[in-house]
């Protein structure tokens, strides 16, 4: 995994601070050639790796990365699925199975109305569960997606239902059908690492808020820092700034001298904060301060493997 | 102090249902001893993986499963005799919002709940969020002066086109933007201003649904000539989801608030309060909000439902933050609005404004 991965909140109109900020970033983004200048911007300074909600737009992005094969060929996306609101406007109009059935492929192949039929009569979730993976993936045909997320909403709702089962399906599914990575993005960091083992999902990739106010790290930031001491998961930092309620370079600085964090997501719409992000994290997450196995830390931004 | 842990059952497992009994069910003072749902797809898929035990019959589950309270999260016409049956049984009650549409019924139920001292709260979770509580913080200490008009507003994108199956799109159920959007901005209202003394100018309007309204719009009077007005619209594509925002206008500032920040401009003679400066002051989310236990999709669910458990520890039944009783005054409010909205505007022919839709035939 690389040490810097792009995110993508700010192309949705989502911040965690402002809605008159969001609602600025939608306008500023809603040509999707807005997104991919960005992301090149991205790109071309090292950082090859897009976080990305199977948003519906996301797709334009993948077919301008697959009708450009020579330039991105190095290019990687790591889907985070699936897309909550179009599911809960979905479940409002149409209750929840009918929700469930309109994201459901709806013609062509046996196999999917095989598993999903029968998964609706049974009650068996694996069937249900694996066909909204493959129709969240779809777009990402052809392309590199070496780590898929569960989006945390998701996470922490069959979390709290303890639906244990469901992190298996997804961690076989998304390794035997797309050789990825599973990977699981959590708001209850301490609460998730528990269940996860017992569902046995091994050495998992867990993406949580890490900041040094710790804004939306359930359980406390020093529960946090004890379970990243403790290793046993991949670390990925996100919400560094807490919406910028921290400046960079405190929060850089802070999340440096934690142990095992292997990656940090973060979004920026500008060259210049693309740059000053990427400068400090290599100033002040030095290779050194890794701890953690296999990490891919030593080599500055980009590294091999997923 | 209530012995733990706290036994709850969860009742209509609906997208409210599912969120409240995930919170809950991760609460580390309560023990979930059953969930209910007439409808059974859910509740089996539930039932299989979760363990947890299932009901599709409401008394049924009350008389075999002992309980210390219910979570109700049902269609809105279901609340008035669920909350009472769980009452009956002497059960601590949240549920869902709206509270019970009926006025006496409402009543009868926030006298009954305080007779037997039980914790009664409804789910208007704005009134955990930490800008909204903040705006109310500023107004009890009088920091804009004299408050003149007051507008809430909320939109969001959840009725785009012409149909759906649920419940929310039927009347009687208490479907339609007025109790499903409408009523959370008029719930801050009623914390801010209390009831207002009358309505007009009401507008219940389908912009895409068949059979209830999906924008609503009204003038809320007060005493002393004090106004607010509510906009509310849920087929607002605009809005990536439900965006719920306050402005409050008086004689030495104004003050603006939605889930993710409090701006407050404060005039050159208006009392600062601490850490509060002439001009604009912004606080943000981050400031503003508490920690929770466990987050599900926003602090607020989870700190409305560590409240309620909170207040069934400490057998606090008296005053808790959205009892039945500031329910029931929203509840009066929404009644109000659709009275108001069906006697239409006065007009000098005495017509009403537009004819009543119809469907246009071939030559119609």
């Amino acid at each position: 995994m690389d040490r810097l991965l792009f995110g993508d909140n700010q192309f949705f109109g989502i911040n965690h601070m402002s809605e008159e900020k969001a609602r600025a970033q939608s306008m500023r983004f809603q040509e999707i050639s807005a997104v991919i200048d960005v992301l090149d911007c991205a790109f071309d300074q090292g950082i090859r790796t897009f976080m990305c909600t199977t948003h519906d737009r996301i797709a334009q992005v993948a077919d301008h990365m697959r009708a450009n094969p020579s330039r991105y060929a190095s290019y990687q996306f790591y889907p985070c699925m699936p897309y909550a609101h179009k599911y809960a406007n979905a479940v409002t109009e149409d209750g929840m199975v009918g929700a469930i059935r309109r994201f459901l492929p709806s013609e062509g192949l046996l196999n999917a109305a095989l598993r999903g039929g029968k998964s609706l009569a049974t009650k068996d979730i694996e069937g249900i569960t694996t066909l909204l993976i493959d129709s969240e993936m779809k777009m990402f045909e052809g392309l590199n997606t070496p780590v898929v997320f569960l989006q945390n909403v998701v996470v922490d709702l069959l979390l709290g239902l303890g639906f244990k089962d469901a992190f298996r399906v997804f961690a076989q599914h998304v390794r035997k059908r797309y050789g990825a990575e599973p990977g699981f993005i959590t708001m209850n960091l301490p609460a998730l690492l528990p269940v996860l083992r017992e569902a046995g999902v091994e050495n998992p990739i867990v993406c949580s808020n890490i900041n040094k106010i710790g804004f939306r790290m359930c359980g406390g930031v020093d529960e946090y820092e004890r379970l990243l001491r403790g290793g046993g998961f991949r670390a990925v930092a996100m919400s560094v700034f807490a919406s910028g309620a921290i400046p960079a370079e405190e929060a850089i600085r802070w999340l440096g001298q934690l142990p095992n964090v292997e990656a940090m997501v973060f979004g920026a719409s500008s060259a210049s904060n693309i740059r000053s992000t990427r400068e400090l994290v290599e100033r002040l997450m030095p290779a050194a301060a890794s701890q953690g196995a296999g990490s891919g830390f030593q080599q500055p931004l980009v590294s091999v493997g997923g | 102090m209530t012995t733990l842990p706290i036994r709850v059952a969860v009742v209509g497992l609906g997208k409210m249902g599912l969120s409240h009994l995930a919170i809950i069910n991760a609460h580390p003072d309560v023990r979930v001893c059953a969930i209910c749902d007439a409808s059974g797809y859910v509740l089996d898929v539930l039932g299989k993986y979760t363990g947890l035990k299932t009901y599709t019959n409401y008394q049924s589950m009350l008389a075999e499963v002992e309980l210390d309270a219910v979570v109700i999260a049902t269609p809105t016409s279901l609340h008035a005799t669920m909350v009472r049956q769980a009452l009956e049984r002497g059960l601590h009650v949240f549920c869902e919002k709206p509270f019970c549409l009926d006025g006496d019924e409402g009543e009868a139920l926030v006298q009954m709940a305080a007779q037997n001292g039980l914790v009664n709260q409804v789910g208007y979770h704005n009134r955990f969020v930490g800008a909204f509580q903040e705006v109310q913080r500023l107004l009890a200490q009088g920091v804009i002066g004299e408050v003149t008009h007051v507008k809430v507003e909320a939109y969001g994108p959840v009725v785009l086109k012409g149909k759906g199956g649920t419940w929310r799109a039927e009347h009687g159920k208490g479907g339609g933007c007025l109790y499903d959007y409408a009523a959370h901005p008029l719930n801050l209202l009623t914390w801010y201003l209390g009831t207002p003394q009358g309505v007009g100018g009401t507008i219940l309007n389908p912009v895409f649904s068949e059979h209830v309204d999906d924008e609503v719009y009204s003038t809320l009077y007060y005493p002393d000539g004090v106004s607010a007005q509510l906009s509310v619209s849920w087929s607002d594509e605009s809005f990536r989801k439900m965006s719920t925002s306050v402005t409050v206008l008086g004689k030495l500032g104004r003050i603006r608030a939605d889930r993710q920040e409090c701006q407050v401009f404060l005039r050159n003679n208006a009392v600062l309060p601490e850490g509060y400066t002439q001009g604009w002051n912004i606080r943000y989310t981050t400031d503003l909000t508490l920690p929770v236990w466990f987050y599900v999709r926003g602090e607020e669910y989870s700190a409305q439902i560590d409240y309620f458990v909170a207040k069934i520890k400490m057998q606090a039944a008296a005053d808790n933050v959205n009892d039945f009783a500031s329910a029931l005054a929203t509840d009066k409010v929404l009644a109000m609005l659709v009275a108001d909205a069906a006697k239409g505007a006065s007009t000098t022919s005495g017509a009403p404004v537009t004819a009543p839709k119809k469907k246009r035939f071939i030559f119609g």
